[in-house]
């Protein structure tokens, strides 16, 4: 059972923050920032892409999937820092259903990946890409939902999380690989076929050719490797299992 | 009519038992302190009260609820203070608790009222739209207070409500959580290792290593010490401490480079002793019993004298850490 006033107080408590904290902003934008144009600005200059995009232009919807990636998973991951130290415990001790707690932690986490999404998004016209309106709205649309996917994801891993040590080892082992196997840096046709294989176990993978689909439309070889259609279904069903895990293995562990 | 009802309760960690075993009772509009050292088990069993933590045997019942089955109701009856703040520093006081009522499914309509009318009790309607950081520990403390008041519960618990606070805040806090059983008609079940605060307590229980060895209100526990406490400062503890066995037979014990004896009155045995020990006396005072003497005469043990162990000091650096950090 869902109860919305726990979900509106999280998310109401977590957006009032972003606001108030003006450094938080700039220094997650910051990585986004960097690797849109040192990296994918250097790699631009060497990489023939083949199609009819720059290889910066391709990078695009990986940059804005790596900003939810990491603001994601790092507010779901606050889950269990706040039981500690803090908050949560607030949370915990009133009369309020664990999965309501969940599911408002990843809408939070949503609500504030998704702002940071769309101000990386505004800057397309830098890399030389044209959207519509509508095309900006339905990919605001969609960060939210990858966003919920992946901040389900990242509750499930709070709940394994056991000191700071293990911060890099989820830094190490979970979010980098996630990055770099999801076809936000090359096509995923051709990655090589072992890579191929994980990047199709990856749920980030569909989020960034969610991306892909409505930001490099005509990019052919460089462009999308699967239909939007299949993208949305996965991440749903993303979201339904890990917010199910997530929320079980909450209950273990509170 | 008992309001908490905890029949032999115990959590083990691991090999660690937190709490063992432990029975008692809290009277409906009364204050219930549990007075123990660091470790003793105290925050333990507000957790498990509170229904944050599951007891490994026995059973606790809230408000007559259970805490283990009905978890849901308990939480709708009680308000806690935690040891460690759980306020939220980037949001203003009033926010803080507007979302509290919100969770507690607080009336719409009441909301407003309740939120302000916490906020004069304590005195902080003024600063409501302040961020909490910029608070004193003090007014922190109060906030938290008055925070767990907003949706009116039935049993407040206050896990060390005064930790960390100066003598003049800590007379701040306790004058207006005394006020609250009569004011307001809740039960208040608390926590401390300073002994004068337990003397507010309208029954104490004392524990350590999850065991509670007495039981009683402040006056009957001082009387159970016995009498007056002697402290003989000598030049050689352990030989006075044989001449008091042998040739007064009374029993007395070496704590630290001091020896204290129990006695009926003590101004009368002052004399006798001084004569027995002779020149190896080198001070004396004597105190009417204390909850201290209470404690010392149980285990042998100042309450404040127990080294915490490596997680206490890791959470203390912690808090320590915290406190820095929220004044910025
Ligand atoms: N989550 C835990 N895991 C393992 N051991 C624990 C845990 N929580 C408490 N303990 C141990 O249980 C014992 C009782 O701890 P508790 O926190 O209840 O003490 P306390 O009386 O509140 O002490 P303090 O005055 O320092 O707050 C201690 O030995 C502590 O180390
Ligand atoms: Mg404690």
């Amino acid at each position: 059972m869902i109860e919305l006033r726990v979900v509106y107080v999280i998310s109401a408590r977590e957006f009032k923050k972003f606001l108030r904290e003006k450094s938080r902003l700039f220094s997650s934008l910051a990585r986004p920032l960097i690797w849109l144009f040192l990296v994918g600005g250097g790699l631009s200059r060497i990489v023939p892409t083949g199609g009819n995009i720059t290889y910066l232009q391709f990078f695009f919807p990986g940059i804005i999937g790596m900003t939810i990636l990491f603001t994601s998973i790092f507010s779901a991951i606050s889950i269990i820092w706040d039981k500690e130290f803090g908050y949560m415990k607030e949370i915990l001790v009133a009369p309020v259903s664990r999965t309501s707690i969940v599911v408002g932690k990843a809408v939070s986490g949503s609500i504030v990946s998704t702002i940071q999404a769309t101000i990386v998004l505004m800057l397309f016209p830098l890399v030389g890409l044209k959207l519509s309106l509508l095309s900006v709205l339905l990919i605001i649309l969609l960060s939210f939902a990858i966003s919920f996917s992946i901040a389900s994801i990242g509750i499930l891993i709070a709940t394994f999380y056991e000191s700071f040590e293990s911060f890099s080892i989820i830094m190490n082992f979970i979010v980098m690989p996630m990055f770099f196997l999801s076809g936000a840096m090359y096509p995923l046709r051709k990655l090589p076929e072992i890579f191929k294989l994980i990047a199709h176990f990856n749920p980030l993978t569909y989020g960034i050719d969610a991306l892909k689909n409505v930001i490099i439309k005509e990019a052919g070889e460089m462009g999308a490797d699967f239909s939007l259609s299949l993208d949305l279904v996965i991440i749903f069903l993303v979201s339904l299992v890990f917010i199910f895990l997530g929320t079980k293995a909450f209950n273990r562990r509170v | 009519m008992s309001i908490i009802h905890v029949d032999s309760l115990s959590k083990h960690f691991n090999s660690i038992k937190a709490v063992d075993n432990v029975n008692f009772d809290v009277r409906e509009g009364t204050i219930f302190g549990f007075l123990g050292p660091n470790g003793a088990g105290k925050t333990t069993t507000i957790s498990i009260l509170c229904t944050l933590l599951r007891p490994t045997s026995g059973t606790a019942i809230v408000d007559g609820y259970n805490c283990v089955t009905q978890p849901a109701k308990v939480r709708r009856s009680i308000g806690v203070v935690f040891q460690d703040t759980t306020l939220d520093k980037d949001l203003t006081a009033y926010e803080n608790l507007l979302y509290h009522a919100i969770l507690y499914n607080v009336e719409k309509s009441e909301r407003q009222k309740l939120v302000d009318d916490a906020l004069m009790f304590i005195g902080l309607y003024e600063r409501k739209n302040d961020l909490v950081k910029r608070f004193s520990g003090g007014m922190k403390r109060r906030l938290e207070v008055a925070r767990a008041m907003v949706h009116q519960p039935k049993i407040l618990f206050l896990d060390e409500p005064t930790l960390g606070l100066d003598p003049q805040s800590r007379n701040n806090l306790w004058e207006f959580i005394t006020r609250l059983p009569e004011e307001k008609g809740v039960t208040i079940f608390m926590t401390t290792h300073y002994m004068d605060e337990a003397e507010v307590c309208d029954e104490i229980a004392i524990i350590d290593r999850g065991k509670i060895i007495a039981q009683g209100s402040p006056e009957e526990l001082k009387k159970s010490v016995g009498g007056d406490v002697i402290y003989l400062k000598t030049t050689d503890n352990l030989k006075a401490l044989s001449i008091i066995r042998e040739e007064m037979s009374l029993t007395g014990r070496i704590k630290g480079d001091e020896l204290f004896i129990t006695v009926t009155r003590g101004d009368a045995c002052l004399p006798e002793l001084i004569r027995h020990l002779g020149d190896i006396v080198k001070s004396v005072r004597v105190q009417r019993p204390t909850l201290n003497d209470v404690f010392l005469n149980l285990t042998g043990k100042e309450i404040r004298e127990e080294h915490p162990d490596s997680m206490d000091e890791i959470k203390e650096s912690v808090r320590a850490y915290r406190r820095r950090f929220d004044r910025t």
